[in-house]
C-alpha cells in the first residue's frame, strides 16, 4: 500500500497540511513552493472540481519529476477555461490536442523525447470524461496495449459539461443531462450503459491503475508519484465534482466527492498488472441517498413523491461495489 | 517581436484575468470563542494553551494558561472542568480530557521550576486582599502583574483556604498546594498569616487602596436533631479542618453523614479512609437530584460508602439515630411518610451548607446581603466603593475555579477603579459551535483515561486516588483537540482553493486571501475543519 495515513496528529493526514507532521511528510499542496502548475486567473466556474483536481495531479507530477512535465491536454473543460487565446494559465509546457487524440499526441510526444534521449522529461495526458471515456478511447486503448510511457490522467465530472452538460458514457444511471432528461417513465440516464474505464484500463494489464477523487488529496497525492515511479502506460481516474452540471453548491464541491466515496458510489482503489493492491476504506459509511439529495441533477429522485425503486437500484450498485472492491473498513485497521 | 505566421498577439498568462470579480461573497478568516472557553469559570483560553501542548511545547503551553489561572496544577486535580462538558468533541468521539492535561502541566511547572513572568512596571497602588483561598490568590496575582502591590491577610496559620481545610488530601496532596502557593510568594505575592481582618473600614485607611474580599463560607449550617447526651454530632466543615490538626477527628467504627453536596461525599470518603467499618450518606432526595457530582458518587460508591436516599434524620440516640423515609411529592420535593427505620452510628456529621462569616463587614456602609451572601456589581465591586469581593461568600456556586475566575474579574475591576476608570469586559466572538466546523477532518482518536488508585489502596489511604498522564499520553491528549473556531494551520483553505487565490504567510503567521482571483465558492469555509472562515455577502 503506497499511503498509510498517519493517525494521532489531531488531523493526521485528513487535512492538507499539518503544522505537526515533519516537512517531508506534509503533502506538496502545502508547500508554500508548490508549482501552481494551472495559475490563477483561469475561466473555471466558482468550485470547479476538474481545476483543483488538475492543479493536485499535475503539482505531484512536477514535484515526481522534478519539474520536468509535458502534458497534452484534450479538449474539454480544463482546455476552455485554461487557455483562452491568448491566455494560459498553465506554467508547464502544454499542448492542446483535438477532443479524441490527446493520448496519441502525448504517445508521439514520449516518442520524440526517447529519441532525443531526454529520458529525464516526463509526458503527461489529460482529459475529461468525454474526451477519454467516449471519444478519445480508442487513441487510449491504443496507447495502453502499446505499453507507451505515458500518464494519462482523466477527470471525471460525469458528462460534457461545458458544451451545456451532455451525456457522456460515465454519466452515472438516473442522472438528469440536457440530453437524458428527467421525463418518462424512467427519467435521467438509463441504467445498465456507459462504462468504468478504469476497469477497463487494468484489463489492458498496464502497470498502474488508479482511482481517486478530490477529497482525498494525500491519496491522490501519493497514486501520482507512484505512477512517475513507473515507465509505460499508466492511467490514474480521478472523480471531480462539477457544480454547474451536478446541481451542487460551489462550496460542496470536496463534500460530494467524499460522499461519493463514503457511500460506496465511487470505489477508490489502486491496481498493478491488472491485479488490485489496495483501496481506500469507507471511514464513516452512509447511505447513498445523502450523495443524492444535494444534486440537482438527481432532484426527480426525490421531492413529493420520491423514487423509492431507483433509489434502492443506486444502492444496490453501490453496495456491489463495496463488495467487489472491498471497500468496508475492517475492525481494528 | 517577430510572431509565427498567423499569430498576432504576445502569449498572456491568465494573472491578467482577475477572476475576483465574479465574487458574490468573499470569505473571512475569523477567531470564534471555543465551547471550551465559554464553560471556563476561570476564564481560561483553553484552546490557545493546548495549540502549544499540542506540539510538545509544554512551557509555552503552561505559560499561556497561566496568564489566565496561576494555580494549573490545583485545577488538574478539584476542578469539575466543565470545559469538557461544553467541548465539541463529544460530538465526535469524547470530551478532550482538557482537566489531565491541565494537571499535567501544572505538574511539569512544579518539576521544572518554571516561573512567572516577571510582572509590570510598579504603579505604587497597595491592595489588601482578604483571604488566601482561591479567590484571594486569583486576585492578589493578577494584581501583582499588573504592577500593583497585594498584601493578602489570612487568619488562619496556613494559606489555601477552603483548599487545605476543605477539600481532602486524596484529592489534592498538600505538596502541590504548598508549590504553587510558594511560585506566587516568589512572583511577589505577600501572605500574612495569622492576621485576621475584623474591620475592613479600618484597613481603608490603612493605606490600602483597595480591598479585596475572599473570606469564604465556612460557618457550618446546623439542623436541629433531637440528640442524647453521648451521641456525637459533627460538622463537616470542623470534621474536615481537623484533618490537618496531629490528631485525626474521632468518629467512631460507624459513621453517618447527613447530607448531599461533595462536602458529604468528601466527609464520607475521608471517615473510610480513618478506618470506620461503615460510612453512611443520608440525604432526603434521589441521587439525580443529589448536588454532589456523579463521578465523585460514583467513587465513593466503589469504595464501599454507602447511601440512604430519601431519608432524613429524625433524631440522634446514643449509639443508633433514627431515619424517616421520604417521598417525593409531585413537585419532586421529599416529603415525610412516617416510616421510621433506626441505624447504628457512632457519630453524625452534618454536611448541609455552609455560611459566610461576615462580622469583618458590620461597621462598612452601602454593603448589600442578601441570602447570607454579599451583593457584587459585573466587576465583583460591593455597594461600598473600592471595596470588591469573591469567592464563595459572593456566589452560589461554590467551587475553586469559579473563586479563581471571581479573582480576575476583580483584579480587572480594581485595576479600572484605581485609574479611575469603568471596568469594561472585551467583547466576546461568536462561538464555534460544532455545526460552524468540519468534523471529517479529525483524527478517530479515543480519550486518554486516568488511572484510577485501585479500591483497596484508595479506601485505607489518604494518596490521590486520580493518577496523572505522562508524557506520551499527555501528548495524546491535547492533539485530541479540535482547536475549535481558531485557525491551526492545517492548511485546508490554502489546498482547496480551486483559484490559489489563498496565501500562506508562513508558520504562526496563517493564511490571507487573494481578492483579485477569489471568486467566493466557499469552499475554504466549508472545508475548515475548525470553522474559522465566515462567507460574508459582497456590498455591491
Amino acid at each position: 500500500m503506497s499511503f498509510q495515513p498517519v493517525k494521532f496528529y489531531q488531523t493526521g493526514t485528513f487535512t492538507v497540511g499539518n503544522r505537526l507532521l515533519p516537512p517531508e511528510e506534509r503533502s506538496v499542496q502545502a508547500s508554500a513552493r508548490r508549482f501552481n502548475s494551472i495559475n490563477s486567473g483561469h475561466r473555471a466556474c466558482q468550485g470547479c472540481g476538474e481545476a483543483l483536481g488538475a492543479r493536485y495531479a499535475i503539482d505531484a507530477a512536477m514535484e515526481a519529476a522534478d519539474g520536468q512535465i509535458i502534458a497534452a491536454n484534450a479538449t474539454g473543460c480544463l482546455e476552455v477555461f485554461s487557455t483562452p487565446y491568448p491566455e494560459t494559465s498553465w506554467q508547464i509546457p502544454w499542448i492542446h490536442s483535438l477532443f479524441g487524440n490527446t493520448a496519441a499526441v502525448a504517445t508521439g510526444v514520449a516518442a520524440a523525447l526517447k529519441v532525443k534521449g531526454k529520458r529525464d522529461v516526463r509526458v503527461v495526458a489529460q482529459g475529461g470524461d468525454g474526451g477519454t471515456t467516449d471519444i478519445g478511447f480508442g487513441c487510449l486503448s491504443g496507447m495502453f496495449e502499446r505499453n507507451d510511457d505515458v500518464l494519462y490522467i482523466c477527470y471525471d465530472n460525469g458528462g460534457y459539461m461545458n458544451t451545456g452538460v451532455q451525456r457522456s458514457s460515465a454519466t452515472p444511471p438516473a442522472a438528469r443531462t440536457a440530453t437524458t432528461m428527467a421525463v418518462g417513465p424512467e427519467p435521467g440516464n438509463v441504467f445498465g450503459q456507459g462504462k468504468f474505464v478504469p476497469a477497463i484500463a487494468m484489463a489492458h494489464d498496464i502497470p498502474y491503475v488508479a482511482t481517486a477523487t478530490v477529497a482525498d488529496l494525500r491519496d491522490l497525492e501519493a497514486k501520482v508519484s507512484r505512477a512517475m515511479e513507473i515507465r509505460g502506460a499508466r492511467y490514474i481516474h480521478i472523480l471531480v465534482p462539477c457544480p454547474l452540471g451536478w446541481g451542487t453548491a460551489s462550496h460542496d464541491t470536496i463534500r460530494m466527492a467524499r460522499l461519493a466515496k463514503e457511500t460506496g458510489i465511487f470505489p477508490v482503489f489502486e491496481a498493478e498488472h491488472g491485479e488490485i493492491k489496495s483501496v481506500l476504506t469507507i471511514r464513516r459509511p452512509l447511505p447513498v441517498e445523502e450523495y443524492l439529495r444535494p444534486q440537482k441533477r438527481y432532484a426527480h429522485l426525490f421531492g413529493k413523491n420520491p423514487a423509492v425503486e431507483t433509489i434502492a437500484h443506486i444502492q444496490a450498485l453501490a453496495d456491489r461495489n463495496i463488495r467487489k472492491y472491498r471497500l468496508q473498513a475492517r475492525r481494528g485497521s | 517581436m517577430d510572431k509565427p505566421f498567423a499569430i498576432t498577439l504576445d502569449p498572456g498568462s491568465s494573472l491578467a484575468n482577475h477572476t475576483g470579480s465574479w465574487r458574490t461573497f468573499r470569505p473571512e478568516y475569523v477567531d470564534r470563542l471555543p465551547p471550551c472557553n465559554v464553560a471556563c469559570p476561570a476564564g481560561e483560553n483553553i484552546q490557545a494553551w493546548l495549540f502549544h501542548a499540542e506540539s510538545g511545547d509544554y512551557e509555552a503551553a503552561w505559560r499561556s494558561l497561566v496568564e489566565n489561572n496561576p494555580l494549573p496544577a490545583i485545577m488538574g486535580r478539584v476542578c469539575y472542568h466543565p470545559c469538557e462538558g461544553g467541548c465539541n468533541r463529544q460530538h465526535v468521539d469524547a470530551a478532550v480530557g482538557i482537566n489531565s492535561v491541565e494537571r499535567f502541566l501544572g505538574d511539569e511547572a512544579n518539576k521544572q521550576g518554571w516561573k512567572f513572568a516577571p510582572p509590570a512596571a510598579a504603579t505604587g497602588k497597595r491592595v489588601l486582599v482578604v483571604g488566601s483561598g482561591p479567590a484571594g490568590l486569583s486576585a492578589a496575582y493578577h494584581l501583582t502583574r499588573m504592577g500593583h502591590q497585594a498584601v493578602i491577610h489570612e487568619a488562619a496559620p496556613l494559606a489555601g483556604g477552603m483548599m487545605r481545610f476543605g477539600i481532602p488530601k486524596y484529592r489534592l496532596p498538600r505538596e502541590v498546594l504548598d508549590a504553587e502557593i510558594n511560585r506566587l510568594v516568589e512572583f511577589g505575592v505577600e501572605i500574612q498569616l495569622q492576621t485576621k481582618v475584623d474591620d475592613v473600614q479600618q484597613a481603608l485607611q490603612d493605606g490600602f487602596d483597595a480591598v479585596f474580599l475572599g473570606v469564604g463560607a465556612h460557618i457550618a449550617k446546623r439542623a436541629y436533631i433531637p440528640a442524647g447526651d453521648a451521641n456525637k454530632v459533627l460538622d463537616a466543615v470542623a470534621v474536615l479542618r481537623g484533618m490537618e490538626d496531629h490528631h485525626a477527628p474521632l468518629l467512631g467504627r460507624k459513621v453517618v453523614v447527613y447530607g448531599g453536596g461533595n462536602t458529604a461525599i468528601d466527609v464520607a470518603r475521608t471517615a473510610k479512609r480513618l478506618g470506620a467499618e461503615e460510612s453512611i450518606i443520608v440525604y432526603r432526595r434521589t441521587r439525580d437530584k443529589m448536588p454532589a457530582h456523579d463521578f465523585e458518587v460514583e467513587e465513593a460508591l466503589q469504595e464501599g460508602i454507602s447511601i440512604k436516599w430519601l431519608s432524613t434524620i429524625k433524631e440522634a440516640g446514643e449509639s443508633d439515630i433514627m431515619v424517616e423515609k421520604m417521598a417525593l411529592d409531585d413537585k419532586g420535593f421529599p416529603q415525610p411518610t412516617g416510616e421510621f427505620e433506626r441505624i447504628e452510628a457512632d457519630s453524625v456529621v452534618l454536611a448541609l451548607g455552609q455560611d459566610a462569616d461576615l462580622a469583618l463587614l458590620e461597621n462598612l456602609p452601602g454593603l448589600i446581603v442578601e441570602g447570607g451572601m454579599i451583593q457584587v456589581d459585573g466587576g465583583m465591586m460591593t455597594g461600598h466603593p473600592g471595596v470588591f469581593a469573591g469567592g464563595d461568600m459572593a456566589g452560589s456556586e461554590r467551587t475553586v475555579t469559579v473563586a479563581v475566575g471571581h479573582g480576575k474579574k476583580a483584579a480587572r475591576a480594581i485595576d479600572a477603579w484605581l485609574r479611575g476608570a469603568a471596568y469594561a469586559p472585551a467583547e466576546k466572538h461568536e462561538v464555534a459551535t460544532i455545526e460552524r466546523m468540519n468534523p471529517w477532518y479529525y483524527s478517530d482518536a479515543p480519550k486518554t483515561m486516568r488511572p484510577v488508585l485501585d479500591i483497596i489502596r484508595r479506601q485505607s489511604t489518604f494518596e490521590e486516588v486520580l493518577g496523572g498522564l505522562d508524557e506520551n499520553n499527555a501528548l495524546f491528549e491535547a492533539r485530541r483537540c479540535m482547536s475549535c473556531g481558531n485557525c491551526f494551520e492545517c492548511d485546508n483553505c490554502y489546498g482547496v482553493c480551486p483559484d490559489n487565490a489563498v496565501i500562506k504567510l508562513g508558520p504562526g503567521k496563517r493564511f490571507r486571501f487573494n481578492f483579485d482571483y477569489c471568486k467566493g465558492c466557499g469552499i475554504c469555509a466549508t472545508e475548515c475543519p475548525c470553522g474559522a472562515i465566515r462567507m460574508v455577502a459582497e456590498e455591491n
